[in-house]
This record gives structure tokens, C-alpha cells and sequence, in this order.
């Protein structure tokens, strides 16, 4: 994966997998301990210790259709290259959190990449489940909760494009504001 | 800067035009969304059918996604449902290619032969 944000798009899918009906992720940009940290937490069927330990492994899948499965192990890759590591913790009907942290000034940190993209991606696509996406850096910030959207809109569905529209954009602009003019 | 008030006034809009896809029994676009199609730009090609269908206010049409297809070595992939038609799977894709199936194959009902699954085989 390129970036970040298609690191995100793909951990997502196993949160969707694993029926979840409210999907959280963070980013933690964490200057003074020079970290990057990626949070993706969901309130879906959860798994016990003993496959919380395999599922990093590239041979390791739920899936019947095939045998191999890459999503965590490229993100515990990605990780690992740039001194940090990924955790899991879970329990069978307490959802799962998958924590990945990197070094923030790594070279080969890979760079953030388009959020905005890969969450109006994930709504629009999923709309009957409900997404917070919290972003925190030195300068501010960013909120985003898709419980609030729903309160506004009534009974217009999620999907609407309209709708994704102005989800892809609040969270670009939300993050322009909070970057500092970095931009990673 | 967006704001929430904003929403209120797209819901009042889309209220005012009719019919709010009501009838979900129209066009569907699946894009697959394994690590293999996102590893190979599933998002811009998700992202390029949902611009033009709301560019075209398609609102027949859906827009989802769905996990690994199966032959990863033809990512990105999108496989259309029109009613009454047999599904169509399109493979390779790239969002140039995405406006010419949305122009053709679900506004005009003419698939784009050349993008599907069955030339990529003859290749």
C-alpha cells in the first residue's frame, strides 16, 4: 500500500467482515514522542486469543474461498520497517481494536495519503454502518461522527451523494486546518 | 469551513426532487475491495463511479463494494448488475475507463466489451 489512508480502507474491511455496526479510527500524530499512531476499533463479532495471535500471519485466513490473507500482515510490515508495531486486542462478542504505531520522522513512514478519500469510499458504500473518525496533531483536532450527520439529514440515507460529498470535503478541510501546512 | 448546517439544507434540496431512490431496483456497481483491488487503486476507481453518478444524477444507480473478487491479477475490478441482464465484470480498471462504462454500458445499456473479464482473457 501507498499510504495510510489505503491502510485504513483495507483494515476497515475486516471490521465490515466481522458485521461491526460503529467502526472507530484514529490518528494520533504524537510529535513529542515521535510516533504515528493508527487506531481502528469496532464493536463487531470479535475473536479469541488464539486467532487474535494468527491473523498477521500471510497464511492465515476466516476465508473459505482461499488461503491467504494480506491485509494485517502488510500493515505489521509496513510498521515493523519503520521501528514501531501493531497490536490486536479482542474478545469473541467485544469487538476488536487493531493499533498500529509507527516512527513519525522514519524514512520510510509512509505518508498519509487521502482520508478524506477513504472514509467518503467507506460510507457511501456502507451506509447502514456508523463511523468516527478523530484525527489529533500538535495544532488541533478533527472530528467526524456520522451519528451527527444522521441527525441532520432525517431520513435522507448516508449514501446520498450529496451527503458523501460533504463528508469527503469536512474532513479535508478539517485536516488542512489542523496540518500545520506540513502536510504528510 | 463545512458546516453541520449545511446538511440541512442538502436534505431539504434532495426532499424537494422526487422520488429519493426510492426503488432500489435499478443498477448496481460492485467494486471488489480486498487488499489485492485497494493495493491496485480500487478507491479512485470507486470514487470516479460515485462523481458520475452524481454528476449525472444517476439515481437508479447504486455504488458498493465487495471483498476480493477472486482473480487479484485483473485488479482493480467492478462488476455491474443492470435488471434483467446478465452481470458484467469489468477488470483493470482505471477511472478514465470508469466514465466511458457509466456513459455506455449504465446510461446507454451497451456494455464496454473491451474492458470486461472475457477480452482481458484473450490477451
Amino acid at each position: 500500500m501507498e499510504d495510510i489512508s489505503l491502510y485504513i480502507l483495507d483494515l476497515v474491511q475486516n471490521s465490515i467482515a466481522a458485521v461491526a455496526t460503529l467502526i472507530e479510527v484514529s490518528v494520533i500524530e504524537d510529535l513529542q514522542n515521535d510516533k504515528l499512531i493508527l487506531s481502528i476499533r469496532d464493536n463487531g463479532v470479535g475473536m479469541d486469543s488464539q486467532v487474535a495471535k494468527k491473523v498477521t500471519d500471510p497464511f492465515y485466513t476466516t476465508r473459505t474461498t482461499r488461503k491467504v490473507g494480506l491485509g494485517l500482515a502488510f500493515v505489521e510490515a509496513a510498521a515493523q520497517a519503520c521501528e514501531g508495531n501493531l497490536q490486536i486486542f479482542s474478545q469473541p462478542g467485544n469487538g476488536t481494536e487493531v493499533r498500529v504505531e509507527f516512527k513519525y520522522h522514519h524514512i520510510d513512514r509512509p505518508p498519509l495519503g487521502r482520508i478524506d478519500q477513504t472514509m467518503a469510499a467507506l460510507v457511501a458504500c456502507n451506509p447502514s454502518i456508523d463511523f468516527v473518525y478523530t484525527h489529533i496533531t500538535p495544532f488541533g483536532r478533527l472530528n467526524f461522527d456520522s451519528r451527527e450527520v444522521r441527525q441532520r439529514i432525517g431520513d435522507l440515507p448516508l449514501d446520498h451523494p450529496e451527503v458523501v460529498e460533504w463528508i469527503r470535503e469536512y474532513i479535508r478541510e478539517g485536516l488542512d486546518e489542523i496540518s500545520g501546512g506540513g502536510g504528510v | 469551513m463545512k458546516s453541520l448546517k449545511e446538511l440541512e439544507e442538502i436534505r431539504q434540496r434532495a426532499l424537494e426532487s422526487v422520488n429519493l431512490r426510492k426503488e432500489r431496483g435499478g443498477t448496481r456497481v460492485v467494486v471488489g475491495m480486498g487488499t489485492c483491488g485497494i493495493a491496485a487503486g480500487a478507491r479512485p476507481v470507486l470514487l470516479a463511479f460515485l462523481e458520475e453518478v452524481k454528476k449525472r444524477n444517476l439515481r437508479d444507480v447504486i455504488v458498493t463494494q465487495t471483498g476480493c473478487i477472486g482473480v487479484c491479477r485483473l485488479e482493480p475490478m467492478a462488476e455491474v448488475y443492470r435488471p434483467g441482464e446478465e452481470k458484467v465484470t469489468y477488470v483493470k480498471l482505471t477511472p478514465e475507463k470508469v466514465r466511458r462504462i457509466v456513459a455506455e454500458h449504465i446510461v446507454n445499456g451497451k456494455p464496454v466489451t473491451e474492458f470486461t473479464i472475457g477480452a482481458a482473457d484473450k490477451q
